[in-house]
């Protein structure tokens, strides 16, 4: 069974979270970590790339509820990118499309970012 | 520990303890006999994470501080339907009285409960709690072969 990783880079101003394997109520706080450490250093404009997840539970999903607001505040945003349709339908049975910023390629959340960079 | 039937009922038990290291051995065997009995890919990937839901709850809540107790998955399987009983014998819940509010508010209130309750109501086709705190909760679940 494979476990679960969450690896840091950047793109410009913008940090990008590449998860990998599993992230359940074992390992989403791995997750919450690799958040607060972005807190920590202030970088507030976050894309997550979910192209190597293969599977998540709503332990992994309240990580994203509970970091979401501090981030906007702070004039940020968690973007995500590149699901695969069964981590997809878990984020859409619990509503989350209506309140996040869902691509379909880490290219385009990353541009979302910038775009909004241009026009403030 | 597996067991077969002669019958056409089949009946599969895992005991394991409330960690949530277990969580992915509970997925793992779950989903290989939802497949193996004939669901689909899709319907398979329900029925884990369903699962996976129960048996969270159970370590988040049932056993909050005693990491360690046991857990109990149940499957049985009939000629027109799978169905899995998640049991402990921790605090229990009242599964009527589970905010279960829309994700905006829950974020607006940090908080993060009900969203594994409302996935297993939305995944399973019937679900059914028998709560007695401290001596047995159940949540049964079922999936029908379509």
């Amino acid at each position: 069974m494979e476990g679960f990783e969450v690896n840091k880079r950047d793109n410009d101003n913008v940090a990008i979270l590449n998860l990998k394997g599993y992230l359940d109520a074992h390992t989403a706080p791995d997750l919450e970590s690799a958040f607060q450490q972005l807190i920590d250093t202030k970088s507030y404009n976050i894309v997550v790339n979910f192209a190597d997840l293969s599977y998540i539970s709503s332990a992994g999903l309240g990580v994203f509820m509970g970091f979401i607001e501090d981030i906007r505040k702070n004039g940020g945003d968690i973007k995500l990118s590149s699901m695969k349709p069964k981590i997809y339908r878990v984020f859409d049975l619990l509503g989350f499309p209506t309140l996040y910023d869902i691509l379909d390629e880490e290219e385009k959340a990353v541009a979302k970012f910038k775009d909004a960079g241009e026009q403030s | 520990m597996v067991s077969h039937l002669p019958e056409k009922q089949k009946t599969y038990q895992l005991k394991l303890p409330s960690q949530s290291d277990n969580l992915a051995l509970i997925r793992d065997m779950v989903s290989k006999i939802a497949t193996q009995v004939g669901f689909d890919n899709d319907e398979s990937s329900k029925i884990e994470l369903a699962v996976d839901e129960a048996c969270t709850n159970v370590i988040r809540h049932a056993y909050p501080q005693s990491p360690g107790q046991v857990i109990d998955v149940l499957i049985k399987v009939d000629a027109n339907k799978l169905m899995i009983t998640v049991s402990d014998k921790g605090k229990g819940f009242n599964p009527d009285t589970v905010k279960v509010s829309d994700l905006a508010e829950s974020i607006r209130a940090g908080r993060r409960g009900g969203l594994g309750l409302r996935l297993i109501k939305t995944l399973m086709d019937k679900v059914d709690f028998q709560i007695q705190p401290g001596t047995k909760n159940q949540v049964k679940m079922v999936k029908y072969f379509s």
